[in-house]
């Protein structure tokens, strides 16, 4: 194997090199020695990379650059300990792996990140697993998480309910944290009668750093999905850049907030439903589906119409790019501004589409609090054009929402029947005051 | 000693911090010393099987299991140092500096550069890695020339400075965040030093280019010197963190000094026919052998809870007691195993006691319960038991590594110039590419770099001799201990300094100052540029500084005309004075006339000396005499 394109692929193919061999190359006033390195393809083909015997990889350029193979890669062997194993008394969770950085290690020698194959390497890392749960490894597929499809939420869903019905007493899934969120509400939507913990868990530092927040973030949703009583789908992720407690956020109000830090996931509109640290389960919501012990009575429905938009209103957005859309959509939800309103030349848009048998639901890009289509001018009118108000919903939510909602009707008034009546705790009746976490003054006790 | 006979081999590893911003983030390289903002926890992972036997240092971190807290200032740190987001690209200045100090050296600089992550796991850096990367490689071209010889430059690395430790206990560290990420260049050299003075010397050589570039930061901590020592049948040392020069020969030699002390431990052990066999000792709780004892250490941590632990040492009497370096013994080493796996405040052991204000009777009574027989030797820890068993075992494991020699170790200099344990020298370091930063192709800033001029150090003498009228000796004095840019502000700004005095104040009165004992941390820059501005006036006289400088040691004087307030005699009390010193010496002035002067210029000067010009006070004395000597005639 060569990863090198262009020059360097002709200059190093030409002497019979590949990747890892040990080669000698004489430049200037020196004279290097090492592994070739693979290039990472965004990189110039002008350069070869060599890691020294000193451990530094170095970029030298080909330009006047003689290079000689000294000797074939080996395979150098990493010595590995002898790794733990997982108690079968223990109460039996499977770890979907769909992806993401959670399972994945090292290679020192060449610095590659290798993915881990069997269960017990997870124990390496996260010895604490094997007290808590007799975790079994079902790799599904591998994927960065903004790659994802329905498909994908389908194919989870049905190894979720396959793995419940064969004895789990909950179920964890590996998974990159970007679209974690709209996983979770499909989820939510389509395991139905749900009563064993699911939980989605990822890492915003990957596994392979000391400082990995995936650590924490296993123990506390192995524990969770082990002895938890919440038979939620949720999503468990540090609570605070310390490594002390995740919170459990339920799958239909969790959303990514922040880029790369390792509390990124926050509920919306109401509160985690527990804090989770290595020793304990502190349940904060009482509102959440109750673990039934023995046999599982979930089942499964997946059915979901893909062919829905969600759009983001901005000042100034033409009415036309609704139109041109329209077509091609089964439904459409408008992430609205303030209390879920549009520009006005929207609205006579919105009642044709509607007009179409096609719902445009309306929630808001403030995201915390309520969609209100009562209080204004616009709002009425965005009404009176057949507008859904989302409610309290995420527009994320909404979104997956109205994909499991037109997979079962294509009724109007059953579609906004549906979107308006809580499923799966994605809408709640009330709001209290510190369901507010942005709040600036409050974390800096002002 | 002869140096070359015992196989000396010596390498320095020069840390110098940069005068720009910090390396993947823009917060500044601004050091605090107030309490950080906010304190957060973390635990490090690094798999077992990665630690395997490839790297003790890391696996001895990992045991331990600590807690690390790491102390945010949320004005001059960032997400990145907390480890909360992704570093930037690479400080482009930070780069420069490192090219340009790599072209003074005549290293040759790498066409790309790559940024790594060296793994670390003592919690001194939030990511559990050291970010760092190799910028520049050298080789016989670019050697430092010393009296005893050439000292090959090696590596140039471009890394980030380590988190701040504030305290580390056996169950945690805390570390504060003001420090970490400050870009600094690591310079190795090839083990080519020889000689003890050699190594000072091309330390100072080095030091003196770095300073020259003007772009490095300056200041106590700003440069350190790690030194690698090793001799011939002993083992390669690792020590950290000299900050002083002059201590750099006396460390190399105490070091030998210790290498050969070990080896002759080792012969001893062999003679006596002693094996690793014979130290694969149980543990044994004695507490109940000393609970009456009279010592206060005993019995104030008996009643605290813990445990007396003990452990017998065949055939080891009298060799912990052998002193190692001066007042450093064999024990004091295996002290230091047992503080560091253990978390014990220390051990005690056969060859030190009765002491400690145990008595005689108790050491039987505990060499009995350990079956200790003839020349069988003992130690005893005082701690909770989980923690008293891992010491002794520390213990027993170095007196195993006695039998062999020499253990290759990290070991920390003591303001003393001897060293104590640190840790297990790391293995071979364990590094990874940095994935979130791009590799730097340096051509453009080559050109960039070698298209300013860089001063040699002697460039930057020579200008202070000719510019400021100092002695050469003066200027690299002032160059030295980093005081030229403050003499060059002062004579700047005040006209009619007394540029070599106050470059003597600077240099010479400051460093003996510091000999005698005066905190001359108290001494600002901003004292020294008062004085300055003084003197140029006439306010102040020179020998008056350094009763000021040492009253601000003192934290007499809070600043410089506090001192002028207080301290300075008035006209009349000047005559008065000397009134009084005339009249006491009346009559050696008759007998001697107008050469009594220096009698009584000494007298007065007794009583006023730096609290007025001597000029003033000369002038005076003259003039009193000649009316006295017209008063008697």
């Amino acid at each position: 194997m060569l990863h090198y394109r262009g020059r360097a692929k002709r200059v190093l193919e030409s002497l019979g090199i590949q990747d890892y061999d040990r080669i000698r190359v004489r430049r200037g006033r020196l004279t290097y020695e090492g592994i070739l390195i693979p290039r990472p393809e965004i990189l110039d083909d002008d350069h070869i990379i060599l890691k020294l015997d000193n451990g530094y990889n170095v970029g030298i350029s080909l330009n006047g650059a003689e290079i000689e193979l000294v000797k074939r890669s080996s395979i150098i062997k990493e010595e590995r300990a002898e790794l733990g194993r997982f108690d079968p008394r223990k109460p039996k969770v499977p770890l979907i792996v769909t992806g993401g950085t959670i399972t994945s290690r090292v290679e020192y020698s060449t610095g590659a990140v290798k993915s881990y194959e069997r269960p017990e390497e997870l124990l390496d890392k996260v010895p604490e697993l094997a007290d808590i749960a007799y975790v079994e490894y079902v790799p599904l597929f591998a994927e960065f998480s903004e790659n994802l499809t329905k498909d994908h939420w389908t194919r989870i869903a049905e190894e979720v309910y396959k793995m419940l019905k064969g004895g789990a007493e909950g179920v964890i899934i590996a998974h990159g944290t970007d679209t974690m969120h709209y996983t979770a509400a499909a989820l939510s939507f389509m395991l139905r009668n749900l009563d064993k913990p699911v939980i989605l868990v990822g890492s915003q530092r990957s596994i392979d750093r000391p400082s990995s927040d995936a650590v924490l973030n296993l123990i506390a949703s192995a524990k969770m999905a082990a002895e938890g009583e919440i038979a939620d789908v949720m999503i468990v992720m540090h609570g605070s850049p310390s490594d002390e407690f995740a919170y459990a956020i339920r799958g239909t109000r969790a959303r990514k907030m922040h880029t790369s830090r390792r509390d990124a996931f926050q509920p919306v509109n109401e509160p985690p439903l527990a804090l989770v640290s290595r020793n304990s389960i502190k349940v904060i919501n009482p509102r959440y589906r109750r673990r039934v012990k023995g046999e599982s009575h979930v089942f499964l429905d997946a059915k979901m119409d893909d062919k829905v938009a969600l759009l983001y209103v901005w000042p100034g957005m033409p009415a036309e790019l609704l139109s041109d859309v329209a077509d091609r959509f089964n439904g459409f939800v408008l992430a609205g501004t303030g209390l879920g309103h549009t520009p006005k030349w929207i609205i006579p848009k919105i009642k044709e589409i509607v007009g179409m048998g096609k719902p445009v639901v309306i929630a808001s890009q403030c995201l915390f609090g309520r969609v209100d289509l009562k209080v204004y001018e616009t709002g009425r009118r965005l009404l009176e054009a057949g507008a859904i108000p989302a409610d309290d919903m995420l527009p994320e939510v909404a979104l997956v929402k109205l994909m499991y909602v037109l997979g079962h009707t294509k009724d109007m008034d059953e579609v906004s029947k549906m979107m308006r009546a809580n499923l799966s705790f994605e809408i709640g009746s009330r709001i209290s005051l510190r369901d507010f976490p942005p709040c600036w003054g409050v974390c800096n006790g002002l | 000693m002869d140096y070359r006979g015992l196989g000396l081999k010596v390498g320095l590893e020069i840390h110098q911090r940069l005068k720009t911003h910090k390396l993947f983030c823009g917060c500044p390289s601004h050091l605090r010393e107030d309490e950080p903002h906010q304190w957060v926890k973390r635990k490090l992972g690094v798999s077992y099987s990665e630690l395997g036997a490839i790297d003790p240092a890391a696996r001895f971190e990992s045991i331990r299991a600590r807690d690390f807290f790491y102390g945010v200032y949320h004005d001059t740190t960032c997400e990145v140092e907390i480890d909360e987001a992704p570093p930037v690209p690479l400080n482009r200045e930070a780069l420069e500096i490192s090219l340009q100090i790599a072209e003074m050296f005549n290293m040759e600089v790498v066409d790309e550069v790559h940024v790594m992550r060296k793994i670390v796991v003592d919690g001194s850096n939030t990511t559990g890695f050291q970010r760092t990367a190799l910028v520049a490689l050298g080789g016989d071209f670019s050697a430092i020339s010393t009296k005893w010889g050439d000292v090959r430059i090696a590596t140039l690395c471009l890394e980030e400075e380590s988190a701040y430790i504030v305290e580390s206990k056996p169950s945690y560290a805390k570390y504060r965040l003001d420090r970490l990420g400050i870009p600094l260049v690591e310079i190795a050299t090839y083990p080519d030093i020889w000689h003890p003075d050699q190594a000072k010397e091309a330390a100072l050589k080095i030091g003196r280019m770095l300073r020259a570039t003007d772009r490095v930061l300056r200041g106590i901590g700003t440069i350190r010197q790690d030194i690698n020592v090793s001799i011939e049948e002993g083992a390669r040392q690792e020590i950290k963190g000299v900050q002083e020069l002059d201590l750099i020969p006396k460390i190399i030699e105490r070091e030998v000094q210790r290498q050969l002390n070990l080896l002759k431990i080792r012969d001893a052990m062999r003679g006596r026919g002693l094996g690793e066999g014979d130290f694969n000792q149980s543990v044994r709780d004695v507490t109940h052998l000393l609970v009456e004892s009279k010592s206060k250490l005993v019995r104030k941590a008996l009643s605290s809870g813990k445990k007396a632990l003990a452990v017998r040492l065949p055939g080891m009497k009298g060799l912990l007691g052998v002193e190692l370096q001066p007042n450093r013994r064999f024990g004091t080493e295996l002290s230091d195993y047992a503080k560091v796996f253990g978390g014990v405040k220390g051990i005690l052991h056969g060859d030190e006691l009765p002491g400690y204000g145990i008595s005689e009777e108790k050491v039987s009574a505990v060499r009995e319960e350990l079956d200790c027989q003839g020349d069988d030797n003992f130690v005893i820890v005082l701690a909770d038991p989980d923690s008293g068993k891992l010491a002794l075992q520390a213990v027993l494991d170095r007196v195993k590594q006695a039998l062999k020699g020499v253990p290759n170790e990290t070991r920390r200099a003591l303001p003393d110039g001897n060293t104590s344990f640190l840790r297990p020298m790391p293995g071979s370091a364990r590094m990874y590419p940095e994935t979130d930063i791009l590799p730097v192709i340096t051509r453009p800033y080559l050109e960039v770099v070698r298209s300013v001029r860089v001063k040699t150090p002697e460039q930057v003498i020579g200008e202070l001799v000719e510019g400021y009228g100092l002695t050469e000796e003066l200027a690299w004095e002032l160059f030295d201990s980093e005081k030229d840019r403050l003499f060059i502000r002062a004579y700047l700004e005040n006209k009619g300094l007394p540029s070599r005095f106050f470059a003597s104040v600077l240099t010479g009165l400051m460093k003996s100052l510091k000999r005698e004992g005066f905190d001359v941390d108290r001494i600002s820059d901003k004292h020294l540029l008062d004085i300055a501005t003084l003197l140029a006036k006439g306010e102040l006289a020179k020998e008056a500084v350094e009763e000021v400088l040492k009253g601000i040691a003192q934290g007499k004087y809070k600043d410089v005309l506090q001192y002028l307030r207080e301290a300075r005699i008035s006209d009349q009390e000047l005559e008065r004075v000397v009134d009084e010193a005339i009249n006491r010496l009346e009559a050696k002035i008759k007998e001697k006339g107008e050469r009594a002067f220096s009698a009584v210029m000494g007298e007065v000067m007794k009583v006023v000396r730096g609290k007025v010009d001597g000029a003033k006070v000369s002038k005076l004395v003259r003039r009193k005499i000649k009316e006295k000597l017209e008063e008697v005639s």
